[in-house]
C-alpha cells in the first residue's frame, strides 16, 4: 500500500498545492498599514494537509477498483444499494412512507417557523429537482436554462395578481400550463440539437427569459419586481403570518407527494420508456417508430410544468419576486440536485435537493467556504459514484409463463 | 409491395441517392449490394423516412408514404435495423426488446413473438438481464434484429448485419435471415457489401453505383455476371 511510489506522487502533489496556494495562503498585504507578512508556517500545514488528503483520495480510489472487480464475479443481484433492496419490500416500504409522513407533519410543531420555512424551500427545490429529472434525467436531454420556467411560473401568479387581482388556486394551474408552453416553445427549435449544442441553446434562453423581467419595466416592473403578492388562500380565512407560513408547508408537503406519485407513474409509462430510449439511442428510437418530436417536445413540457407550479408557490411564499431570483445560479444548483442525487432516480433527487439546500443553511458559518465545498463534493462524487447518491434502477418485468405478465419491483 | 420510383434523396448538398427504381415483392429477400459510399444505407433510411425524399415516390402497397413520418412508416409494418446496431446500450437485454414491441398492445402476442426470438437466438435468452452494451458484437447484431423482428414488421430493412463480425457469426445470422424469411413470412430487404453471403440467400438483387442502379436481376445471374463478380466477389 504505502509504496515509495506513492509517497513520491503524494509529494509532488503537495508541492503543487503549496505553490498553488501560496499568494493566498502565505502573503499577506496589509494596504493599510504597507506591511508584507509572510505566514511561511502555512506553507506546512498545505503541505501536509494536501499530503494525507492526497493519500486519502488514493487509497479510496483503489478501495473502489477492487470492489468493482469483485461486484463484476458476483453478478448484478448484489451490485443494488441497501435502499433498493429495502424499497423493493413493500412490508418496509409503506413504514418508511409512513414515518416520513408522520415526521412531515409533526415538523412544524416541533421546530421553529424558521426551519419550517428552511425545509419549506428544500421541498420546493424536491419539485425543481423531479421536474428537471424528467428533461434531464429521463430524456437525457441538458437544460441548463431550467430556472426559466420556474420564473415564468411565479411571474404568471405575481403579474396576475398584481394586474387582475387573481388568487393562488386559479394562478397554480395557470403558472403551470404557461410554463407547459414556453417548454414547448423552447423544445421547438432546439428539436434538432444534442449535447453540448442544446445546453448552450438552454443557458440562452434562461437568460433571455431573466433579461426580458428584468428590462420590460411596464410588463413585469423591470429590476425592482413585484411586491405584495397574496399568500395562498385557504377559504377566504384570514391568517397570521406564522399560519400562513405552516398552510404553505403543508401545502407544499402535498405537493411534494403529488409529483413524486405523477413522477413514478409517468416514469413506468409507455411516455417513459420511450425517454429512456431517446436519451440512449436517437436513430434506434425511430427505427422503433417512437416520434422523436413529439417525445421530446412532451419532455420539455412536462418538466417545464413542474417547476411552473413551484414557481406560482415560491412568488406566494415569499410574497415578493424580482428578476434576480431567477439567475443561472438557480438552474445550477437545481441542475446539481439531479446529478448528485443521481439522474433518473426519485429518491436520489429527493436526497440530493434535502442535502444540497439544507446543508448550506446549517454550516452557516462556514459559508464563505460554500462554493470550494461544493465543487470538491462534485468532483468526488464523479470520482467514486458517478452514478449519483442514490442510482436509477429502473423496475423491471418479466414474462413468466403464465398468462399474466408478473411485474416485479427489484 | 414495397416500390422505389426515381427516388432522390441526400444530406446538405450532397446528393447520395441519384433516382433509383426498384421493387420488393411480399416475401422475397432482396438485396442491394455496392461499394462504400454508393447510397445503399441512404436508400434505406429514404425508405424508413429517417432522411427525407427529395424527388420521386415511394410506394407501400400502392400508398405514397414518402410523405409520412418515421413513426407513421413504422405503424405500416417497416423495420429497420440501422447500420452499426444502434442497440440501447444502457438498457437490459429485456427492455431492449421490449423497446421492439412499443407500437404494439396485444401483451400475449409480444409474449409469443419474445419466446420465437429467443429460440432463434438461445444466447440473448441467456444474456436477458444484461446490458446491451455488454454485448459482444455478433450478440449485438443479434439483439438488434430481435428487436426489429418485435416490431412484426411485414417489410425487416436490414442495413450491412455482417458489419464487423467473424465470418463464421456473419454465416450464422444470414442463416437465420434466411429463417425469419421462410418461418413467418417476412419481407426481407437487406443492404450488404459482403455481396457473396447476401446473392447466396437473396432471391434477387439490385447493384447500386454512384447512387444508380447499374445492374439487377436472380441472385444467381448476379453471382455468375462477370462485371459483379470482379467488382464485388473478388473472383
Amino acid at each position: 500500500m504505502f509504496t515509495l511510489e506513492e509517497i513520491k506522487r503524494s509529494f509532488l502533489v503537495s508541492v503543487w498545492f503549496v505553490f498553488l496556494t501560496f499568494p493566498i495562503m502565505v502573503i499577506r498585504v496589509d494596504s493599510i498599514e504597507k506591511t508584507v507578512q509572510w505566514r511561511w508556517m502555512n506553507v506546512f500545514w498545505v503541505a501536509l494537509g494536501t499530503f494525507v488528503l492526497s493519500f486519502v483520495f488514493r487509497y479510496m480510489m483503489r478501495r473502489k477498483e477492487m470492489k468493482s472487480s469483485d461486484e463484476d464475479e458476483q453478478g448484478d443481484a448484489t451490485g443494488r444499494s441497501f435502499l433498493h433492496r429495502w424499497l423493493a419490500d413493500p412490508k418496509y416500504r409503506y413504514i418508511v412512507f409512513g414515518s416520513l409522513l408522520a415526521i412531515a407533519i409533526i415538523f412544524p410543531h416541533v421546530f421553529s417557523t424558521y426551519q419550517t420555512s428552511i425545509m419549506t424551500t428544500a421541498l420546493m427545490y424536491v419539485v425543481l429537482g423531479l421536474g428537471l429529472n424528467i428533461v434531464v434525467g429521463l430524456a437525457g436531454l441538458l437544460d441548463l436554462g431550467y430556472v426559466a420556467f420556474y420564473a415564468v411560473g411565479a411571474y404568471t401568479y405575481a403579474l396576475l395578481h398584481h394586474f387582475f387581482g387573481i388568487g393562488f388556486w386559479v394562478a397554480l394551474p395557470a403558472g403551470g400550463l404557461l410554463a407547459a408552453l414556453f417548454g414547448i416553445l423552447l423544445g421547438i427549435p432546439v428539436l434538432r440539437l444534442r449535447g453540448d449544442y442544446l445546453a448552450i441553446v438552454t443557458l440562452g434562453f434562461g437568460e433571455i427569459i431573466r433579461l426580458v423581467l428584468e428590462n420590460w419595466g411596464q410588463f413585469s416592473q423591470g429590476p425592482s419586481g413585484v411586491s405584495n403578492i397574496a399568500r395562498p388562500g385557504f377559504f377566504g380565512i384570514e391568517m397570521s403570518l406564522d399560519t400562513a407560513l405552516l398552510y404553505i408547508f403543508y401545502l407544499m408537503v402535498i405537493f411534494v407527494i403529488v409529483t413524486i406519485f405523477f413522477v413514478n407513474r409517468l416514469q413506468d409509462s409507455r411516455l417513459g420508456r420511450a425517454w429512456i430510449a431517446l436519451r440512449e439511442d436517437e436513430i434506434a428510437c425511430q427505427a422503433m417508430g417512437i416520434d422523436k418530436m413529439r417525445t421530446k417536445l412532451a419532455a420539455f413540457a412536462l418538466g417545464a410544468f413542474w417547476a411552473g407550479i413551484v414557481g406560482v408557490i415560491f412568488a406566494a411564499k415569499t410574497t415578493f419576486i424580482s428578476p434576480r431570483s431567477f439567475t443561472f445560479i438557480e438552474s445550477a444548483i437545481i441542475l446539481s440536485i439531479v446529478v448528485l442525487g443521481g439522474m433518473g432516480s426519485i429518491i436520489g433527487v429527493i436526497f440530493g435537493a434535502l442535502i444540497l439546500i439544507l446543508l448550506p443553511e446549517y454550516l452557516r458559518a462556514l459559508s464563505e467556504y460554500r462554493m470550494l465545498a461544493f465543487g470538491a463534493i462534485l468532483v468526488c462524487m464523479m470520482v467514486f459514484r458517478p452514478q449519483g447518491i442514490i442510482g436509477s434502477i429502473r423496475r423491471t418485468y418479466t414474462y413468466q409463463n403464465k398468462k399474466k405478465p408478473d411485474t416485479k419491483v427489484s | 409491395m414495397l416500390k422505389l420510383e426515381n427516388v432522390q434523396s441526400g444530406y446538405g448538398n450532397i446528393l447520395a441517392v441519384k433516382g433509383i427504381s426498384l421493387e420488393v415483392n411480399k416475401g422475397e429477400i432482396i438485396t442491394l449490394i455496392g461499394a462504400n459510399g454508393a447510397g445503399k444505407s441512404t436508400t434505406l433510411l429514404t425508405i424508413s423516412g429517417i432522411v427525407s425524399c427529395r424527388a420521386g415516390r415511394i410506394l407501400l402497397h400502392d400508398e405514397e408514404i414518402h410523405t409520412l413520418g418515421t413513426d407513421e412508416i413504422v405503424k405500416r409494418g417497416i423495420c429497420q435495423v440501422p447500420e452499426g446496431r444502434h442497440i440501447f446500450p444502457e438498457l437490459t437485454v429485456q427492455e431492449n426488446l421490449d423497446m421492439g414491441a412499443f407500437m404494439r398492445n396485444d401483451t400475449k402476442q409480444i409474449k409469443a413473438d419474445l419466446d420465437y426470438v429467443f429460440s432463434l437466438f438461445p444466447i440473448l435468452e441467456e444474456r436477458k438481464n444484461q446490458d446491451g452494451g455488454t454485448l459482444s458484437g455478433g450478440e449485438q447484431q443479434m439483439l438488434a434484429v430481435s428487436r426489429a423482428l418485435m416490431a412484426q414488421p411485414k417489410l425487416l430493412l436490414l442495413d450491412e448485419p455482417s458489419m464487423g463480425l467473424a465470418p463464421l457469426i456473419i454465416k450464422q445470422i444470414f442463416e437465420i435471415i434466411r429463417k425469419i424469411n421462410e418461418e413467418s413470412n417476412t419481407t426481407i430487404f437487406l443492404v450488404e457489401q459482403n455481396a457473396n453471403q447476401a446473392l447466396q440467400i437473396a432471391d434477387r438483387g439490385y447493384v447500386i453505383e454512384n447512387g444508380k442502379i447499374t445492374i439487377t436481376g436472380s441472385a444467381e445471374s448476379l453471382l455468375n455476371n462477370q462485371d459483379v463478380q470482379k467488382a464485388y466477389l473478388g473472383l
